[in-house]
């Protein structure tokens, strides 16, 4: 196996990676964590801008 | 619930307003360089004439108006997304000043006839020293800041200028590798690239091609997912595109440089990668000038009578129109009639003058403001102004651009039966004179544009006092 083969795998290594951060993206697993993420720049100013969305669970708030 | 700490905008003031201060010093040489191009007679003296000034103006345009604008707005996005204020601020105030510095070396240096002859890397060895220097505080200022935060998620425009700090860094240290020659002195630098004939060629171009990916797009899409949706006041359209917009640009940004190389001594085979994977990046760019637009979906009007809004939704449709146009380009035989003539100028500022700088300036009227205390700009009607003729500055250039590529383009290859060339290279420059003309005219509405940008900066800053904002405590959601 020559040095091009492994070039040849590495490409299609880094497509399967692309396609497998596409799938991960559009899993519905996601969607709760980038619905909130996607608040991020507008619930920092919160008398312009709606609450973001309530979540009970998995609260990590730190006071400080 | 509020603490007592402010974010720290006093490096964000700074550099905002040094944006708008390159900005029209970078634009300014611009000007007269298009000028020279028309009256040869006004290159007066060797350090101002037009090979000395073209470096200079595409370094201050990319590095000191662009770069002033990338630190000031990812410093604001990071500390404001991460709820966290800025690592080692000693740091970011050293950042601040060194790229000053580095500005000012280049002004002086590049007008005295010093420079590595490398594209967008023109600056000697001690000055790629400096900027080495700052850019590493700038990585640990930025990535500091994102490892304090106090929000799990890292917000995808800190993935872009994220992406963008670190690629500058590998970019800058690849290309700039070189051999000083220390005889020469500290203050006369000499150096030699570290790399030969076309290896050195394809290290330049990989380099040049992704300051355009990293530099002029990454950073400035960083900019656009935090303030089109600040501004909008809505979410992005869409994150999770944005999280594959980001991914497929970083996997084939690399890739595009030797479209730059077409019909040279580099291999066949590595154009022909080049083109391809630059007509793979329309896919990202688009999906990405879409995600941009479509966050105003449901709120058009706010469009009507937004100036800010404005220029930002403008500059996403002029990185649409350069996004198609550079695939298109880096086709070989499109290539073949584009390559050499003013076409690629006029798409380097379509999406130079269009993009970039629309986009920063679309920004800075966001924070400019917020840095001083004030509820708004103070004249609302200039950002009107100031977005119309700066529209009709970028299309003017372009047009005229465009219109004088395909013409030299045309004229170079056209052959008469016998074989001999039809017209003589001096020909076609006599045919682009009305051109430039008009070129140069497109170039001074964009100036005067940035002029009253700054007029309208300093009457905002006057009577404002320098504010920091508090460092606000995550949403309850987070």
């Amino acid at each position: 196996m020559d040095i091009n083969d492994l070039r040849s795998l590495f490409t299609v290594l880094a497509f399967i990676a692309f396609v497998g951060i596409v799938w991960w993206a559009y899993s519905d697993r996601r969607k709760k964590t980038y619905d909130e993420a996607a608040m991020l720049p507008l619930d920092d100013d919160s008398q312009f801008v709606p609450p973001a969305p309530q979540v009970t669970e998995n609260q990590e708030r730190k006071s400080s | 619930m509020q603490s007592q700490a402010t974010y720290n905008y006093k490096v964000v003031r700074q550099f905002a307003v040094m944006t708008v201060i390159w900005g029209i010093v970078g634009m300014l040489v611009g000007v007269i360089i298009a000028a020279q191009l028309v009256w040869p007679e006004l290159n007066v003296v060797e350090w101002l004439s037009y090979g000395r000034l073209r470096p200079l103006h595409t370094n201050a345009v990319i590095f000191a108006f662009g770069g002033c604008a990338l630190f000031a707005t990812s410093y604001f996005a990071v500390q404001r997304t991460s709820h966290a204020v800025l690592f080692a601020p000693a740091l970011a105030a050293f950042t601040f000043w060194g790229w000053q510095l580095v500005i000012v070396l280049a002004a002086l240096s590049l007008p005295l006839g010093f420079t590595q002859g490398k594209e967008y890397a023109e600056l000697e060895w001690p000055i790629d020293i400096l900027i080495t220097l700052v850019w590493v505080s700038y990585a640990v200022v930025f990535f500091g800041t994102i490892i304090k935060r106090k929000v799990s998620h890292i917000y995808v425009a800190n993935w872009f200028f994220g992406g963008f700090i670190l690629t500058v860094a590998v970019l800058h240290l690849v290309n700039s590798a070189a051999i000083p020659v220390f005889a020469a002195g500290i203050l006369t630098p000499k150096s030699y690239s570290a790399y030969a004939g076309v290896q050195d060629a394809m290290v330049q171009w990989w380099y040049g091609h992704n300051a355009v990916g990293f530099f002029l797009t990454a950073g400035f899409l960083g900019m656009m997912y935090y303030f089109v949706p600040k501004q909008a006041g809505r979410p992005i359209y869409s994150y999770r595109l944005s999280v594959v917009h980001f991914w497929a640009l970083i996997f084939t940004y690399m890739w595009a440089g030797p479209h730059h190389l077409h019909y040279t001594a580099l291999p066949d085979w590595t154009q022909s990668v080049g083109m391809v994977f630059s007509l793979i990046l329309l896919a990202p760019s688009w999906g990405g000038m879409i995600n941009g637009i479509m966050t105003l979906s449901g709120a058009w009007h706010k469009l009507r009578d937004d100036p800010i809004l404005k220029f930002m939704i403008t500059s996403l449709s002029f990185y649409g129109m350069s996004t198609f146009e550079g695939p298109m380009m880096s086709i070989k035989t499109v290539n073949a009639l584009s390559h050499y003539t003013d076409w690629t100028v006029g798409h380097v500022h379509s999406g130079a003058l269009g993009w970039v700088a629309m986009i920063s300036i679309g920004s800075i009227y966001y924070l400019l403001p917020r840095l001083f205390g004030k509820p708004e700009m103070h004249s609302k009607k200039l950002i009107e102004v100031h977005f119309w003729i700066a529209t009709i500055g970028v299309v003017l250039y372009i047009a005229s651009m465009w219109i004088a590529g395909v013409m030299q383009g045309l004229m170079w290859r056209a052959t008469n039966l016998d074989g001999t060339l039809t017209y003589s290279f001096v020909e076609s420059v006599k045919a682009t004179y009305p051109f430039w003309t008009i070129r140069l005219l497109g170039g001074l509405l964009f100036l005067s544009g940035m002029f009253i940008m700054a007029y309208n900066m300093f009457l905002t800053m006057a009577g404002g006092k320098a504010v920091d904002a508090p460092v606000l405590a995550p949403a309850a959601a987070h």
